[in-house]
């Protein structure tokens, strides 16, 4: 199982989690598989094509890294903001 | 006592007071902290605040609540299928339909959604998506956006719609199948020889007329128009205006032959004209037009008022005017223009006002 950490506001979205266990071998089935479990959170990382969002960074073990990359079982995946994003 | 919905790059401001006691509106909640709030209204049906709330990292959605000073939840449902490759961009407007629980939502890419149990979830028009030319379809300046909804009093079989930039659409059957209202436009930025079969039409706002509903009013990408026919063509009216390029529209409910507009300088230059700050209104149908200008800035004031921040309360010579720029001012007036307040001064840059 990966550990997905997540900060405001994604955290909120997930039942004030900040760390979830989720079971996956890509990062696009791990964000899919989070979605499932905590609804409200659909839409925010993946947008409706599957996409990690352009001003979302998921980095899986120190590693930045998009939607198709491969994940461990033991995987760490940190889904932040980008600092590209905040400028609206 | 007057609310307003005061959507900015910096969050909802909701404002509360009474037009013309001289004194700025109460700033009554402030929602969405950092995020942008395109647009919000409040159905009057279900006492429902509806926000359009776009996130520069989270992407756009649509919140609701009875309370904005309260806690918001999401809707669901806003989102393009997948495997088509677009994702939802912003969503540009919100508007009640003609049937109970009835709202439509325009969006960028262009986009009607329709929500039948009163905004909470939605569903793509399919008629107008699967539309054989889009692939050709160009965005304007804001992009590819679908923002001018117009109804038909009493009957939801009727709609209008005007995309930025592919003209106005017209639908007779509730959105089943769509048909262009384009003739008599005149894109000034294309050239003569293309202008005539070309569907790349930058309207810019469409209103129709309550009490005859046949009358539309569009201000477009360089012109101001009046249809008699539903939208089915188009005359020019914009004779008397100190420019015909802007953005925002509104028509008092209670006057066929009226409509409201502010003017800016040019698409090259996107502020008020002469540095004056006037809403232009006309009370014969675009014949002519009358400068209401009193108690507004007259003084190198160069402000740029978009689309959809300008709003209407009421009807007649008491109608309540408000329009709100992205200087972060917002101004009102309780006479139909006839004179101007301030609202507030030194929001965030105002993208949306709308009574509640």
């Amino acid at each position: 199982m990966a550990t997905v950490k997540l900060r405001a506001p994604l955290k909120d979205l997930a039942g004030g989690n900040r760390e979830i266990t989720i079971d996956g071998t890509s990062v696009g089935q791990v964000l899919r598989e989070l979605e499932h479990q905590h609804p409200k959170i659909t839409g925010w990382v993946l947008d409706e094509q599957g996409r990690v969002r352009r001003h979302v960074n998921v980095f899986v073990d120190g590693e930045r890294v998009k939607e198709d990359a491969p994940v461990e079982p033991d995987a760490t995946l940190h889904v932040l903001p980008s600092i590209s994003g905040g400028g609206r | 006592m007057t609310e307003l919905l005061v959507g900015t790059k910096k969050g909802l401001f909701v404002l509360d007071g009474e037009p013309g006691a001289e004194k700025p509106f109460d700033v009554a909640a402030r929602a969405f902290p950092g995020n942008e709030v395109e647009f919000a209204i409040r159905d009057t049906r279900s006492g429902r605040y509806f926000a359009s709330v776009t996130s520069g990292h989270y992407g756009p959605r649509v919140m609701y609540t009875t309370d904005p000073g309260g806690e918001w939840e999401q809707t669901t449902g806003l989102a393009f299928p997948e495997g088509d490759d677009w994702s939802l961009e912003r969503i540009w407007s919100i508007r009640p339909g003609e049937a109970d629980g009835l709202l439509y939502a325009g969006v960028a890419p262009a986009a009607l959604f329709s929500s039948m149990d009163g905004g909470l979830t939605w569903e793509l028009n399919r008629a107008l998506w699967d539309q054989p030319t889009r692939s050709s379809w160009q965005p304007g300046a804001g992009g590819l956006c679908l923002h001018s909804i117009a109804t038909w009093p009493g009957d939801p079989q009727r709609l209008a719609i005007g995309i930025s930039a592919v003209g106005v659409w017209l639908s007779d059957d509730a959105g089943e199948s769509w048909r262009h209202g384009n003739a008599g436009l005149v894109p000034r930025y294309i050239p003569e020889d293309s202008q005539g079969d070309t569907i790349d039409l930058c309207v810019h706002n469409m209103h129709r007329a309550p009490l005859r509903p046949e009358r539309l009013f569009m201000q477009f990408h360089g012109g101001v128009y009046r249809s008699d026919d539903a939208g089915e063509t188009w005359n020019p009216i914009a004779e008397g205006l100190p420019s015909d390029f802007g953005f925002p529209m509104v028509v008092d409910p209670g006057d066929p032959d009226s409509a409201f507009v502010i003017p800016l300088v040019a698409d090259t230059d996107r502020v008020t004209t002469e540095g004056r700050v006037r809403v232009f209104g006309t009370r014969d149908a675009g014949t002519s037009w009358t400068s209401l200008s009193a108690g507004l800035p007259q003084d190198e004031a160069y402000l740029t008022i978009l689309r959809q921040a300008f709003d209407h309360e009421g009807e007649g010579q008491g109608m309540g005017l408000y329009f709100g720029a992205t200087s972060g001012d917002v101004f009102g007036s309780g006479d139909a223009g006839a004179s101007w307040f301030a609202v507030r001064e030194r929001l965030a840059p105002v993208n949306s006002v709308r009574v509640a």
